[in-house]
């Protein structure tokens, strides 16, 4: 390989090479042994079918929703039928996709093998966790087809509770039984990290991915609980009446709002702090360097999810809330935002004297690094407390979110499935046709969401079925970038299905990148390792790899 | 050319009625706006400085010109830096929006008291002077204006994007928001926290006047009663002139001058005698005992709606002395309350 080359792409000679024939996916056949595995590898691609799936079914409600705001006029459907299909979009898009997405596969995949062990601490738990989910998202659908729910993703008091005939507590029980799912997993990685790690591998050493799940999987165990009992509560309330939220009964309406959002909050941690930690990968890797400031990547992950828990009421500025217990959050939540700032500079500076190569997943990760910085500065527009005012409940806070969440996570989910295809499947993506996937996306997605901050500002309120035609321009100008944004959206799912077969094959370690899962054959064992590794070098550590070669490289010669 | 000009005409007219800013409407929207430009600025330096860092590393550490990286630890300075720098203008953010918050929540004492109710999908205004309004709002321009608001169902949410306030209306509580409107003109009214159904309609107009066509508007759209005065006979028709008399052996403390005073409670706490005071009272007796009264007082739980509530405060803010309710007990027993407007129709 040349030094001028502008990849670090080392596939094996392909007129030689094969998949190994021992690995997880040929170990046993048939559809039961998949359904009844307790490998973590399976599970993750169990999981990374049925999150595709779901995603695909949010996105299409995504889709008729834009397609109903193309016009200023509630004309492509009734208003019933459109609250339906934003709360579809919200519910499946949070929770049965974003809340598992890179967790549940990537992490799921990943974390055993990056510690240096066979499997997770629990595996018959980690498959219940993916019944579970499943389980949640069969009933999400079947409240779907038994005609819907409209209480946005949300679940306001009293509307949820009192004035709505819909599903409202088949969902609620989805997401109860897909929190336990979330709960589960979460807590299978913290045992897993505190207790799995291979010989020397310590806190300090292990890959950034691991200590943003181990954040992560915080919140997920402190936070879930919480939304499980207030949608309980809303069922209760619903079902027999017992008046919590029901101010006519000496309740508070403004309790569920507190609780919600105790979880609601951090959940948007649990979503972005995985995404995070599949940044520090693919820029680390793709700049050939180790991840600048690794101690205070790893510590803001962890201040993020500390933080994270006491900044929930800044999603009720305008709702009556003392004007002084505004200031302490709005307080808060300015520092949350400071971890975050971090971590876009840390990984700036870590591209600064590498040897840079742009791979899709790199792509991915820079359009990760653009999207989420316009996240997360106009979420202190909305920390602020004044500005809160004008911007809370429009299309500002839509936009917001979804820059974070898409332009965000799912950008990070993107660029992570590109980054360990080769590693789950033993077999690489067509570069050039996920590079335009990665640039269509990442054109879509700004003339989607770039509009929607304007006709925000200018006060046109979220979930609404018909608008002021002055609205129009910009509404038209989101609709057609989400048209650009669906054709990004398939283009992977179909060339991602076409390489299992016809992609080349990838060898061990395609990136040349550090971390134990490059060591091992792709697609792994079902045991990973054939012996437990010893970890004798930091995270990161290239010329600890390039020894690694050349020494390999001797002994075959 | 190729486009037709009927479809060229359609074009442009539609481009140039579009809105890229609101317009501002209020004392406060120069404010709002300020904070606003100020966070864009912010944003794009921000957004900016992140896109020169990776596209001149990028550019400058290329593969190609840059084959071998060099390992950096890091560098506790230059994270100093970012730690330190974003810090400081996210606290200047924060102090900045939280004088803004208050701004924006504080009412000055002169303001004049509009009353809101939501519910679904309508907003009713209820003006002093008896005016009521569906899906409107009309306002005199130059003069601080309060709105006291409540839900009857649902939350709901009264949003003012070109007067750049917005507040969420709860059922159950009252909730104030106030604006000075600046310029004669008709403004958008939304409800932003999605109700239901209907979410979407539960629009309105909301129109700022000059004074003297304000005035003139009232004296068109006048029920005939003021809101004091229907709070007045609710007051009879309740019967609650039958233990509030102001007498001072009465079993039921005298209600007059109530409205703002501190309400000596049986269980030691001192209560403000504020609009949310008085309609808690009223549905919540138990809850409110003065010292040195028995809690006899029934609930009025589902017998008076919002808007009879509401009259109800505005004529306790009025009320300063019993004259007329002592005058009602002696001559009358029937509910020919508000005796100031004969020959009105009773609604």
């Amino acid at each position: 390989m040349s030094a001028t080359s502008t990849t670090i792409l080392n596939l094996p000679d392909q007129t030689t090479a094969a998949i190994p024939k021992k690995n997880y996916i040929s170990s046993e056949h048939g559809l039961l042994s998949w359904l009844l595995t307790g490998d973590h590898k399976r599970i993750a691609m169990l999981y990374l079918i049925s999150i595709t799936f779901f995603f695909f079914i949010g996105g299409a409600f995504a889709g008729l929703i834009r397609l109903e705001l193309l016009t200023p006029q509630p004309d492509l459907v009734a208003s019933d039928t459109y609250n339906k299909f934003f709360t579809m979009h919200g519910i499946i898009m949070v929770f049965l996709f974003l809340v598992p997405s890179v967790p549940a596969t990537l992490g799921n995949f990943l974390i055993p093998i990056m510690l240096g062990a066979r499997d997770l601490a629990f595996p018959k738990i980690n498959l219940l966790s993916w019944y579970l989910y499943l389980a949640g998202g069969t009933l999400t659908l079947a409240a779907l087809v038994l005609g819907g729910v409209d209480t946005g993703w949300t679940f306001t008091t009293p509307l949820s509770t009192h004035y709505l005939n819909t599903h409202v507590v088949t969902t609620a029980s989805a997401i109860f039984v897909a929190g336990f799912s979330s709960i589960f997993t979460g807590l299978n990685f913290i045992v897993t990290i505190h207790r799995m790690r291979c010989p020397g591998m310590t806190w300090f050493r292990m890959p950034l991915f691991v200590w943003s799940h181990y954040a992560a999987s915080i919140l997920m165990v402190l936070g879930t609980p919480v939304l499980a009992i207030s949608l309980t509560l809303v069922g209760l309330e619903r079902l027999v009446g017992i008046g919590v939220f029901d101010p006519t009964k000496g309740g508070d309406p403004l309790l569920f709002q507190h609780l919600f959002w105790f979880y609601s909050h951090p959940a948007v941690y649990i979503m972005i702090l995985p995404g995070m930690g599949v940044i520090s990968e693919v820029v680390s890797t793709f700049s050939r360097k180790r991840v600048f400031g690794y101690t205070a990547v790893a510590f803001s992950s962890v201040a993020i999810a500390l933080f994270g828990f006491f900044v929930w009421e800044h999603h009720m500025f305008i709702m009556g809330v003392s004007n002084y217990s505004a200031l302490v959050f709005s307080l808060l939540s300015m520092l949350v935002a400071v971890p975050s700032a971090i971590k876009i500079f840390n990984w700036s500076f870590t591209l600064q004297k590498g040897s840079i190569t742009f791979e899709t997943p790199m792509l991915y990760a820079f359009g990760f690094m653009g999207l989420f910085t316009i996240g997360g500065l106009t979420g202190i527009f909305l920390a602020a407390l004044g500005m809160d005012i004008q911007l809370t409940e429009t299309y500002f806070i839509v936009a917001h979110f979804h820059f974070v969440m898409v332009g965000g996570m799912l950008m990070a989910f993107l660029s992570g499935v590109h980054f360990w295809w080769p590693k789950m499947t033993g077999r690489m993506y067509p570069e050039s046709l996920s590079k335009l996937a990665a640039v269509v996306t990442f054109i879509g997605f700004i003339l989607t969401f770039m509009p929607q901050f304007i006709v925000g500002y200018l006060g046109m309120p979220r979930r609404y079925h018909a608008y002021p035609p002055e609205y129009q321009v910009l509404n038209v100008l989101s609709t057609a970038g989400a048209t650009v944004l669906g054709v990004g959206y398939m283009l992977p799912i179909l060339y991602l299905a076409w390489s299992l077969k016809y992609g080349a094959i990838a060898g061990n370690n395609p990136w040349q990148a550090t971390g134990l899962e490059w060591q091992i054959q792709s697609p792994p064992l079902t045991e990973n390792f054939t012996e437990i590794p010893v970890m004798d070098h930091e995270a990161y550590d290239y010329e600890w790899l390039e020894h690694k070669t050349q020494n390999e490289v001797t002994t075959v010669g | 050319m190729g486009i037709s000009e009927v479809l060229w005409q359609y074009l442009v007219k539609w481009l140039t009625n579009s809105a890229l800013f609101p317009r501002e409407a209020s004392t406060i929207a120069p404010y709002m706006d300020a904070l606003y430009f100020f966070l864009i600025g912010v944003t794009v330096v921000g957004l900016v400085l992140v896109l020169l860092l990776i596209g001149g590393f990028s550019f400058r550490y290329r593969k190609a010109v840059h084959p071998v990286a060099e390992q950096i630890e890091g560098s506790t300075l230059l994270e100093a830096i970012w730690t330190i720098i974003p810090l400081g203008i996210f606290l200047v953010t924060f102090v900045w929006g939280a004088l803004l918050y208050f701004r924006i929540y504080t009412p000055p004492v002169n303001s004049m008291n509009i009353y809101i109710v939501g519910k679904q999908w309508m907003w009713k205004a209820e003006h002093p002077g008896g005016q009521h309004e569906i899906n409107e709002l009309h306002v005199p321009i130059g003069q601080p204006i309060q709105l006291t608001m409540i839900s009857q169902d649902v939350f709901h949410s009264y949003s003012l994007p070109e007067f750049r306030v917005k507040r969420e209306v709860i059922p159950g509580r009252y909730t104030t928001v106030w604006f000075q409107a600046t310029t004669p003109g008709t403004y958008h009214l939304f409800c932003t926290q999605y109700c239901g159904t209907d979410h979407s309609k539960m629009v309105g107009e909301i129109t700022a006047m000059l004074p003297e066509d304000y005035k003139k508007w009232t004296e068109l759209s006048t029920s005939g009663m003021s809101l004091a005065q229907n709070g007045e006979r609710i007051f009879a028709s309740m019967g609650c002139n039958a233990c509030h008399t102001g007498n001072a052996s009465n079993r039921a403390p005298s209600l007059a001058g109530l409205y703002g005073s501190k309400v000596q409670m049986a269980n030691g706490s001192i209560q403000l005698a504020d609009a949310a005071y008085i309609r808690d009272v009223i549905l919540n007796p138990s809850q409110h005992v003065p010292a040195g009264y028995a809690p006899i007082m029934p609930t009025y739980k589902g017998q008076i709606s919002e808007d009879g509530l509401i009259a109800l405060v505005e004529y306790l803010k009025q009320l300063n002395t019993n004259y007329r309710i002592q005058q009602t007990q002696t001559t009358s027993v029937s509910d020919q309350a508000a005796p100031t407007t004969p020959g009105m129709v009773k609604p």
